[in-house]
């Protein structure tokens, strides 16, 4: 059971979509319970990871080894530390929930619709566990053709457009990714004269500072597509506001998280000369702090709520790469937690938004306003979502914002700087948006009529705003399972920084429990 | 000495002429069948020779030991690559007769020579394959032109099929004159016709000689025709178009595949002393055909004129292979070949099996709204779609994975970009495709004619596509195999 517990996660919604195709299309009530039973099955299979997981250790856990391609080396090689932890368990709750949120949401095509979102679940988790880069582009890949029918059919007026969109960008970064890492495959065959595609093994292989950068920049296409950073990122004000409610929940909680996490685990530990590179880092600093600045400054311009939101992941993603870029403990492991807390917030904006969207049938921020004095417990927790967001302290953001703050100042106290001119940014739209819609008095008289939650909708978004207090009250448990990863990246880049700064290296505690438990 | 037809002949021919036997044999048995009803006993026979084809590629595999058999003086051998490449013909021929039968029937047009002609051809091919010789490759591959020629036009009522084969004809009876000019100077060079001593005469030689890039122009030209790779393409989407659609799905992969196996086979051995010469010729057509064969797919409505489009820009990846000229690039183009003939078929197949008030229906929007009539093929056109544009979990992308990693191991870095680019711009229109099944309701849907041989031809091709991509060991070793022999 706990050797093969990462297969398990992935393959429960595999298995129960196949088992969903044999109920009749007719039975939509079945199809829909059959769907969130598997959706909360997929949760609980991930519980006994919390458990199991050893937080002194600094390799990666519940490893399952098998080979699968001799002739190729490619192997079906699976792995987790505390990242990819994080990333799995938020995987499986946006999953359930997206799931639950679409209840009412979808009628038309119901078992396709559950069938797609049950597949993109397990290739979500393949991407978060897959330690070969094979299979992990195998996992990357299979993701983007659930998520084109989740936008192109259940979307709203521009679904096609979006979603080919969605699919062509972030497959043109994919090919890309899949040639530089063909020749990190080689370069290791030359060198060892053995093909593997593990990633341990391709991280041994050494490369000269020229390839180096020029691999880099062929991960860095995929990454930062999915991301996305800026300029690359206009796939996603039309994915996001196009996608149903479910599929933007998605997007935002998990998909974008990816290129995050591909950064983190593959970019850089693999090309670590590259990352150490000034001019590299310097090009992407200034890429997120112009996607930081800029996302910010069109979200203030949005008069449609969905895109406004979208805008906002745009900015927030910036702070995320920034935190990354600087590349020491405080700033690796914030930019990581903030991935996580954009996955908590972000779908609770969307949520509310889709929630609104099901009562109105319109997006514009300028039909509403005054809605608080209607709807009490909604505005209450739009309003959590909206602090979260914004970085507000006692939520989660605050505490996200403030580790890449540390980090990216200790890099360069400019970074910084403009980062905080975003963080004023962002709390000026995020209010602004609340103001409009939630404060005053109801001047469009549609929402005379409009009924508060309903306890379903209530529950959805209760184990997120959850979420948000707990990183926001007590990020500890967080930060330790983010310090190992974080200082393994960081004395990959830059061998002995822990040295040179004077801070003792969380991998030598790792270390000396490892031989304390030995003997 | 008069040279005697010994065991090792006859055990080296046996493909070749268990496909003609059982060729004239379906000949003389539709005479007999006086019931039109029963003409599917040809198509029976067919398959039956398919069989006995089948149990005699294998004894060729299992007696392959390392080595070459050589028969009939050296003319025809068996080696992996002739193994590797009957297999192909052999599936490719079972597909297509598999999905004829209907097809035939409601057209009108069911007769024992449209078999006895697919037979033929794979005889032809199969001699390509084996022949270690000029003549005898140029009678294998006149041998399947011929047979096309006619196939193409086979529905000899409709106007479209006979533009088809006299275009057909015409630029093919053109380019087998250039392909066989060229090998009359290699000839010429070396006074023999055996691939071996061409070999070792054209190793004499400076590349530059303008006797061999002489030679080597018209021999290109001549196998560009062949492959259909820019700028010798033309014929292709009206030959796709017009002929009957199996036969497009036949000639798509069949004829593709035994072109690639002459080329390789002239570029391998006796030319390739000269690659140098070549490798920036063969490169520059790759690049061509990708370009223009996905920029015309773009905007094309029918699908048989979209496949025959992006047929040319598959030939373009497949030429990279040998722009490679590596290990890895060659059994790119073995494995690519083989997995190209499932999805092709399959995306056909679902094609033939559409009509219209008894015509045929074969517009991209045809296919709208698959989904809500028939969600078992509507998944499988997904995954066909997916492995041609060459995405994971699909076979189509082992493909594109060798042709990448032969390019970069040869050190073609900006080739293996434009060809992932391509990619991104090939899954563009095989997207309309999806988006036509998926995301648009039809206000007039064709029916479905889906006949046993159908489903099963469809079924087996879906599930190869995806079964070859969770366990290509078996297909990737044969392919190895094949890449060696080919290289000496």
């Amino acid at each position: 059971m706990k050797q093969h517990i990462l297969s398990i996660i992935w393959l429960t919604p595999l298995v129960g979509m196949l088992l969903l195709l044999f109920i009749p299309k007719e039975n939509k009530q079945l199809i829909r319970l059959f769907a969130n039973i598997v959706g909360a099955l997929g949760m609980a299979v991930c519980l006994p990871l919390v458990f199991w997981f050893d937080n002194s250790i600094a390799d990666f856990q519940f490893v399952e080894r098998a080979s699968w391609i001799p002739s190729l080396g490619v192997e079906y090689y699976l792995g987790i530390d505390g990242v990819a932890l994080l990333l799995i368990v938020l995987t499986a709750l946006i999953g359930f929930l997206s799931i639950w949120c679409s209840w009412n949401a979808i009628q038309e095509r119901t078992k396709e619709y559950y069938a797609f979102l049950l597949f993109l679940q397990a290739g979500m988790m393949g991407v978060f566990m897959a330690l070969d880069l094979f299979l992990f582009y195998v996992f990357w890949e299979v993701m983007l053709v659930p998520m084109y029918f989740i936008i192109g059919i259940w979307g709203s007026a521009r679904r096609t457009y979006a979603a080919i969109k969605f699919f062509l960008y972030t497959l043109a970064g994919s090919v890309l990714m899949l040639l530089a890492m063909l020749t990190l495959y080689f370069l290791h065959f030359q060198q060892f004269n053995e093909y593997s595609f593990a990633l341990e093994d391709l991280m041994r292989t050494t490369i000269d500072p020229t390839t180096q950068i020029w691999l880099f920049w062929g991960f860095f296409f995929a990454f930062a597509i999915k991301v996305p950073m800026f300029p690359f990122h206009t796939w996603l004000p039309d994915a996001h506001t196009e996608a149903p409610t479910a599929g933007s929940v998605i997007l935002a909680g998990v998909l974008l998280k990816m290129g995050l996490y591909g950064l983190f685990r593959f970019s850089f530990p693999l090309l670590p000369g590259a990352a150490a590179d000034d001019s590299t880092v310097e090009i992407l600093a200034a890429l997120s702090i112009i996607a930081i600045i800029y996302g910010a400054l069109v979200s203030l311009m949005q008069k449609d709520w969905k895109k406004l939101v979208a805008y906002s992941s745009v900015s927030h993603l910036g702070f995320c790469t920034l935190g990354l870029i600087a590349l020491n403990p405080a700033g690796v492991s914030g930019g990581m937690l903030q991935g996580i807390n954009h996955g908590l917030s972000t779908p609770l904006l969307f949520l509310a938004v889709g929630i609104m969207y099901e009562r109105r049938h319109t997006r514009e921020i300028a039909e509403y306003g005054g809605l608080a004095t209607r709807m009490p417990v909604y505005a209450a927790l739009f309003g959590i979502a909206v602090f979260a967001s914004a970085g507000i302290p006692g939520l989660n953001g605050f505490i996200g914002e403030f580790a890449i703050l540390r980090g990216a100042f200790e890099k360069d106290p400019y970074w910084a700087a403009f980062a905080v001119v975003g963080i004023v940014l962002g709390v000026a739209y995020l209010l602004w948006l609340f103001q409009r819609i939630m404060l005053g008095s109801i001047t469009n008289p549609k929402n005379e009529t409009v009924p508060d939650l309903s306890p379903r909708e209530i529950l959805i978004m209760l184990p997120l705003v959850a979420g948000c207090f707990w990183i926001g009250l007590y990020p500890k448990p967080f930060f330790d399972l983010l310090e190992k990863p974080a200082a393994k990246l960081v004395e990959r880049v830059q061998p002995g920084y822990f040295e040179r700064a004077g801070i003792p290296n969380p991998l030598d505690k790792a270390k000396q429990v490892a031989e304390l438990t030995k003997e | 000495m008069i040279p005697q037809f010994t065991a090792t002949d006859f055990f080296v021919l046996k493909p070749i002429l268990l496909l003609s036997l059982f060729g004239c044999g379906i000949l003389i048995l539709d005479f007999l069948i006086k019931d039109p009803r029963m003409r599917w006993w040809n198509a029976m026979t067919a398959l039956l020779g398919e069989i006995m084809t089948g149990v005699a590629i294998w004894q060729h595999q299992q007696d392959l030991g390392g080595a070459a058999i050589q028969g009939l003086g050296g003319a025809i051998v068996v080696d992996g690559f002739s193994v590797f490449f009957n297999w192909l013909f052999l599936g490719a021929a079972s597909l297509a007769i598999l999905i004829s039968v209907t097809y035939l029937e409601i057209e009108g047009e069911h007769r024992g020579e449209y078999y006895a002609l697919m037979l033929f051809a794979q005889a032809g091919m199969a001699a390509m394959a084996q022949g270690y010789e000029l003549v005898t490759l140029f009678i294998g591959l006149e041998l399947m032109a011929l047979s096309f020629y006619v196939l193409v036009g086979f529905l000899r009522d409709e106007k479209r099929a006979n533009e088809a084969a006299i275009k057909y004809v015409l630029l093919g009876a053109f380019s087998s004159g250039v392909l066989v000019y060229g090998f009359s100077i290699l000839y010429g060079i070396s006074g023999s016709t055996d691939l071996r001593q061409i070999a070792a005469a054209v190793a004499q030689r400076e590349p530059t000689d303008p006797v061999m890039i002489l030679a080597l122009v018209t021999l290109s030209v001549g196998l560009f025709f062949k492959i259909s790779a820019v700028p010798f393409h033309m014929w292709a989407p009206d030959a796709y178009e017009g002929a009957p659609t199996p036969i497009t799905a036949y000639l798509s992969v069949a004829s593709k595949a035994a072109s690639f196996a002459l080329m390789l086979r002239i570029f391998l051995v006796p030319l390739w002393s000269a690659r140098e010469l070549w490798i920036p010729a063969l490169a520059v057509v790759a690049l061509a055909s990708m370009t223009l064969g996905n920029i015309a797919a773009l905007t094309q409505s029918n699908m048989k004129r979209l496949i025959a489009y992006s047929s040319i820009s598959h030939a373009g990846y497949m030429l990279l292979g040998l722009v490679a000229a590596n290990e890895t690039g060659l059994q790119g183009i073995a494995v690519y070949l083989f997995v190209y003939m499932f999805m092709n078929f399959g995306v056909l197949t679902v094609v033939a099996a559409m009509r219209r008030e008894g015509q045929p229906a074969e517009e991209v929007d045809d296919l709208s709204g698959l989904m809500a009539r028939h969600p078992g093929y509507a998944i499988l056109m997904l995954i066909f779609m997916l492995s041609l544009a060459g995405i994971p979990p699909t076979a189509g992308f082992l493909g594109k994975y060798y042709i990448f990693l032969g390019l970069i191991e040869a050190g073609h870095y900006l080739l293996a970009v434009a060809g992932a680019l391509y990619v991104a711009v090939a899954a563009y229109y095989y997207f309309r495709i999806v988006r036509a099944i998926f995301l648009s309701d039809a206000a007039d849907p064709p029916t479905f004619h889906l006949s046993r041989g159908v489903k099963l031809a469809t079924v087996a091709s879906g599930v190869l596509t995806l079964l070859i991509f969770f366990y290509p060991e078996p297909i990737l070793s044969l392919a190895a195999d094949s890449v060696l022999l080919a290289l000496r």
